[in-house]
């Protein structure tokens, strides 16, 4: 390769790796911030080294599973309340609306709301998540054992 | 291998090249998306969780790994136009960012359509979503760059090195669902070890990216030819060109 182009070819890569180094460490000081959302544990123990807590009346979003059980909905109005789990604790969501198809009991969900106790979390906004899997239905109760229906909610009445 | 590549260099062999290779993409393109199509979305079955909605999958992940793809291959001309100069790689990179940018947002748009229903939400600011929205406004930037300078050596110049840096984005969009919380489901096609996807569903897919693929090129091909006669259009061979047809 002639010198002029070494030359080129080397700023060009310099370019690349400066710029990539800059995003790097701006994406490594941002880390915590760019998660869209807090797993239950993290809500309960604390986030990050410094094991920091979310207080009362902060907005935040919540992911977690849906404990199967756990879906009590209201009777006579859209009020429904779950509890969410990753590894350990278990924070409880109350939301009034309607839920998304893909919700169901074991589901994974990204909750938004507001704290309103230490692990309860009155939300607005209630996202499924689906996982990276694809499956006819035969093939997923072969191989998962399950069939999927719309799961029967626990109806408690009143209140 | 480079007395092989030299000639191209030269834009009238360029051209004839581009010539030789458009219908085989055309063919491609139209056989694979018509099998795809109709593959996926008539005789693939129905997923156990989501039903009929999952077919938009048929075109989101096409569309979405080819704006990747794109970009790599706009990222790499650029590197060739600065390094070597050649001016037929600045053309490539111009030819291949309105492409890119157009499959980029389908990408974003059919994966909206599919957020509304199975998350119950159009957008969320997950850092997968917004790296691929990230990769729209490079794609823009770049050509926004070009169109901006009246000197076309300059113009090239400067949108290729954007075209480069901007490659610093793709990992992040690929790698986004691993490092961070996101809405968005992991990878599925790049997880090996498993069988994430059922091979009923599996082939149609990779049918649909090659489609995809063959669809990318060929429209590339295309503005290339088109790039190259009007940057060429005082020269003889574009003059014999006219004068023939």
């Amino acid at each position: 390769m002639n010198p002029r182009r070494k030359k080129r070819l080397l700023a060009v890569t310099a370019i690349v790796f400066g710029v990539g180094a800059t995003i790097g460490l701006v994406l490594y000081a941002l880390q915590e911030n760019i998660n869209l959302f807090y797993t239950p544990s993290e809500l309960v123990e604390g986030k990050g080294p410094n094991k920091e807590k979310p207080h009362i009346g902060q907005k935040l979003r919540i992911g977690g599973m849906v404990v199967p059980g756990s879906v009590i909905r209201d009777e006579s109005s859209l009020q429904v309340s779950f509890k969410l789990i990753d590894t350990g604790p278990l924070v409880t969501i109350k939301y009034q609306g309607i839920l998304p198809d893909l919700f169901r009991e074991g589901q994974g969900i990204v909750a938004q709301g507001v704290l309103v106790e230490a692990n309860v979390i009155e939300a607005f906004e209630v996202l499924a998540k689906h996982d990276e899997e694809y499956m006819p239905a035969e093939v997923a109760e072969a191989v998962k054992g399950i069939k999927h229906e719309k799961p029967k909610y626990n109806l408690e009445s009143g209140n | 291998m480079w007395k092989w590549l030299h000639p191209y260099a030269k834009a009238d062999r360029a051209y004839q090249l581009c010539n030789t290779l458009l219908p085989y993409f055309a063919v491609i393109t139209v056989v694979c998306m018509l099998v795809g199509w109709v593959w996926g979305l008539a005789y693939a079955p129905a997923d156990y969780q989501q039903k009929d909605s999952y077919r938009i999958i048929f075109i989101h992940v096409p569309s979405a790994i080819l704006s990747m793809g794109a970009y790599s291959s706009m990222a790499i001309a650029a590197v060739i136009a600065l390094v070597w100069q050649l001016r037929n790689a600045e053309l490539a990179v111009i030819a291949i960012a309105p492409v890119g940018a157009c499959v980029t947002a389908i990408a974003l748009i059919t994966g909206a359509a599919w957020g509304k229903p199975m998350w119950g939400a159009w957008w969320v600011w997950d850092a997968r979503l917004t790296s691929e929205l990230i990769l729209l406004f490079l794609y823009l930037g770049v050509l926004s760059l070009y169109h901006a300078f009246e000197d076309k050596k300059a113009a090239g110049r400067a949108a290729s090195i954007l075209a480069i840096v901007g490659v610093i984005n793709l990992p992040i969009i690929h790698f986004s669902v691993e490092w961070w919380n996101t809405l968005h489901q992991g990878a599925t096609i790049t997880k090996f070890d498993t069988k994430a996807i059922d091979s009923s569903m599996f082939w149609p897919l990779m049918v649909n990216i090659v489609a995809f693929a063959g669809f990318v090129g060929t429209v590339t091909l295309m503005r290339l030819k088109n790039e190259i006669l009007q940057r060429e259009k005082h020269r003889p061979w574009v003059r014999q060109l006219l004068n023939r047809g």
